[in-house]
């Protein structure tokens, strides 16, 4: 097996999260090239499922931004969503994996940086965290 | 889709540079469902769009997967390509690796493989999409302008004057804004009101513009092309259609003189009934209902002195809020700014001296119409000050307040320079501290030429302290040119505060949904490129409420902000996009969750009968429909989905990022 490379899927809201990222590209900012994003427009669209699936098939971490609060484009799906993720959590903990593995954050459309920060962050965790042990099964 | 074809862009070198586009091509011609696979130089040229038409003619592709920049930029863009071509736009999948992908990593290697990974999961996306066609709403021809500022004026009439019919709310009893507060404009010397109150008088007598004053938007429902809006008109407790603006009820009011006026910057002090400005259009008394004694306490005297006094019979204690409700088809934006209050800045001495002073506040005592009638005056003492000097920049570049620059007070500050020596005699003596003078509009350095060849002295820097003793004021500055430590004696301090978002913002964006910037601003859609659109379509934005700016920038923005509304209002109807939820009643239990969670109360039950029994299933208002997906991520029966982010086609996206052979399609 290759050195363990974390890999991350990234839920992000078109106005908010994936307009981040962007201006961190934009602003030429480098973070590592872990993350994998798949646009969606608005966090609330963030089926449990979807994380649960990514997991099961070996995604080492899974992030998912939406808009700060009070600002999601769609009034409330990213509190919806963050709800929903810390539901999840619990879940994840029951089913003896590491909740850390599931993040959700605010980024705006402003802050590139924090987008940067947040992924260079999340990488560093996980490879503390060692691959998901699921990783494998479907590969 | 089954014919996909996938076309890489190299940005010029900016994608290439850092993904080898090649190896991209090449490997996604092996993937199933792919029938064509180029790369080309700019994808989004005209050359370009050839390639890929050339492509959906010659290889009959049905679907397509572009690898370019973000599809936040280019996505409606190839979505035109395709359907001029002849393909469905919605079969259109865009793999961004430029923004985050090749602009944010620094490893070739791993940047191509990332951008492969990309692209892979986007055409297994691209295999799921399935054609879909545009809806259409009608358009309601009328506009909202919120705000009645320059910004909002100029809208309005542009607006008008294309015939459509337009609502202008403005939450004070007159319309004209902060433009009505100044006296003279930069760089022309223009006197603000010759200018701004023919265009007031415009507004008011323009058959096609409903003037809304002392009224606040309440509530916004509905989108593009079809607004409904509440708006509460606050009751003036005079009937505007009798008052003839004469201020009778304004001297004969009791509480006369006792109220700071705020149109005065509280330099001056009105009655409970008041008229807001002389040039106020329109020309109405408003009854400020918090100090008026008869609102109050229910007695005024042996009777209220401006019932007495009004011939016209106008005044009217018993009116009542009113809630108007418009249907509108655009809507602008232009709500204007707030200068930051110089008092939270304890070192430049605003809240200790009464001689301290805003550029606002002295561009109404030299305003004719203004406290002293035109006459600068010390507020302390009501002597002639023999020297003043304007600090510039307070809270404005300022990490620890406001980090943006305000883009007026150099040229306010220059322009109160000749203001002042007309008022009070070239002998007064003017000290100027500066950071930077930024006069960076036509005519304003000739402008700053003029001043600074005048006798006025410059210091760069900002002052470390105001010392304040009883009349006598200080100024400790360190001049950065000189090198020099000086200390100005003065009699009168002008401070030059920060532009900052109005305090009500953040609850008013809430309110229309848009979003801000972190200044506080609010957010235009591109800040090059679309500077009037949000990202709420039909909302334009005009004016300082989008960030600081002259009174040319404005009214270039609003004209600007006008037209593009007018461009919606134009059309007879709007296509919508068809990116929305929608029920599979036979899978829909009828539980309605999805209806208690939908932002928009796009969600309702229907009721059918089917086999003699009576069923309830969910069904979607496609125009109400904004397309979040918050219903289809919280159906328990899996019976929503949403058009172009189905479950399937994301889950497909997932599998392929995971390496997941069950995600199938790798060859």
């Amino acid at each position: 097996m290759s050195e363990y490379d974390p890999n991350i899927i990234a839920f992000l809201c078109n106005w908010c999260a994936y307009a981040g990222a962007d201006l961190a590209g934009t602003s030429r900012l480098k973070y590592p090239s872990n993350v994998k994003s798949i646009r969606i427009m608005c966090s609330g669209r963030v089926d449990p499922v979807f994380i649960l699936e990514a997991l099961r098939e070996g995604a080492d971490g899974i992030l998912v931004a939406g808009c700060h609060p009070g600002d999601c484009h769609y009034q409330s799906g990213n509190y919806k969503t963050s709800r929903k993720i810390r539901l999840l959590r619990r879940l994840l903990r029951e089913l003896n994996m590491d909740p850390e593995r599931v993040r959700f954050e605010h980024i705006s459309a402003s802050e590139g940086q924090k987008f940067a920060d947040v992924v260079t962050d999340f990488v560093n965790e996980l490879k503390v965290m060692g691959p998901n042990p699921l990783k494998g099964e479907c590969q | 889709m089954e014919r996909i074809g996938v076309f890489v862009c190299h940005c010029g070198i900016n994608i290439s540079s850092m993904v080898d586009v090649e190896s991209i091509v090449e490997r996604v011609r092996e993937l199933d469902g792919v029938v064509e696979a180029k790369s080309y130089k700019y994808m989004c040229s005209d050359r370009g769009a050839q390639i890929i038409k050339k492509s959906i003619e010659e290889k009959g592709i049905d679907g397509a997967v572009i690898a370019c920049c973000s599809p936040r930029m280019h996505e409606p863009t190839f979505r035109g390509v395709a359907e001029d071509g002849g393909m469905n736009p919605f079969t259109v999948e865009i793999a961004n690796i430029r923004e985050q992908c090749s602009w944010a990593h620094d490893s070739r290697e791993r940047s191509t493989e990332k951008a492969m990974k990309l692209v892979m999961s986007s055409v297994a996306k691209a295999r799921l999409l399935e054609p879909l066609e545009r809806g259409r709403t009608p358009v309601i021809p009328n506009a909202l302008v919120i705000g009645g500022g320059i910004a909002g004026i100029q809208a309005s009439l542009d607006l008008a004057n294309e015939g459509f019919r337009v609502y202008l709310v403005e939450k004070d009893p007159s319309i004209g804004g902060r433009m009505a507060q100044l006296d003279k404009t930069f760089p022309t010397l223009d006197c603000s009101s010759c200018i701004l109150t023919p265009k007031m008088m415009e507004v008011y007598h323009h058959p096609n513009i409903d003037l809304m004053t002392y009224s606040e938007v309440l509530s916004i429902e509905g989108s593009i092309g079809d607004y409904r809006v509440k708006v509460r008109r606050k009751p003036r407790y005079v009937d505007v259609d009798r008052c003839t603006g004469c201020g009778d009820c304004v001297t004969a009011c009791r509480m006369r003189d006792r109220i700071p006026d705020e149109f005065n910057m509280g330099l001056s002090n009105r009655s409970a009934i008041y008229i807001q400005f002389p040039q106020a259009i329109p020309l109405k008394a408003v009854m400020d209902s918090e100090t008026c004694l008869f609102h109050r306490f229910g007695k005024c005297g042996d009777g209220p002195l401006c019932v007495e006094a009004c011939e016209a019979e106008a005044i009217d204690f018993e009116q009542k809020e009113e809630v108007a409700e418009l249907n509108v088809g655009a809507i602008v934006v232009a709500t204007g700014y707030d200068l930051l209050d110089p008092a939270s800045l304890h070192e430049y001495g605003y809240s200790r001296s009464k001689n301290v002073i805003t550029t606002l506040e002295l561009e109404r005592l030299i305003s004719s119409s203004g406290p002293t009638k035109g006459e600068v005056r010390l507020p302390s003492s009501g002597e002639r000050p023999r020297s003043v000097t304007m600090i510039m920049c307070v809270g404005s570049r300022d990490e620890t307040q406001c980090s943006w620059c305000c883009r007026i007070g150099c040229m306010t500050a220059l322009k109160q320079v000749i203001l002042l020596r007309e008022n009070l005699g070239e002998e007064v003596e003017i000290n100027i501290l500066y950071t930077d003078i930024r006069s960076f509009g036509k005519g304003y350095e000739e402008f700053y030429r003029n001043v600074r060849a005048e006798n006025t002295n410059f210091f760069r820097g900002r002052p470390s302290e105001v010392r304040i003793r009883n009349e006598d004021i200080r100024i400790d500055i360190f001049d950065t040119i000189t090198n020099k430590l000086f200390e100005i004696r003065t009699d009168m301090v002008v401070l030059v505060p920060a532009v900052v978002p109005r305090a009500d913002s953040g609850e008013f964006a809430r309110m229309m949904n848009l979003s801000r910037s972190g200044d506080g601003f609010l957010l235009e859609a591109h800040l090059k490129l679309k500077p009037m659109d949000t990202f709420v379509n039909g909302i334009f934005i005009a004016g300082c409420c989008q960030g600081p700016k002259d009174i040319t920038d404005t009214v270039a923005q609003a004209s600007g902000a006008a037209s593009r509304a007018a461009g919606i209002l134009s059309k007879k109807e709007l296509e919508n996009d068809p990116l929305i939820a929608v029920v599979d009643a036979d899978l829909c239990s009828g539980c309605r969750i999805c209806i208690s969670l939908c932002p928009y109360s796009a969600i309702e039950p229907v009721v059918e009968t089917m086999a003699g029994e009576e069923v309830v299933h969910a069904e979607i208002n496609e125009v109400l429909c904004q397309g979040c997906g918050a219903c289809v991520a919280a159906c328990p029966s899996g019976a929503i989905n949403q058009m172009g982010f189905k479950d399937n086609q994301i889950l497909a996206m997932i599998g392929v990022l995971n390496d997941c052979s069950d995600a199938g399609g790798l060859k």
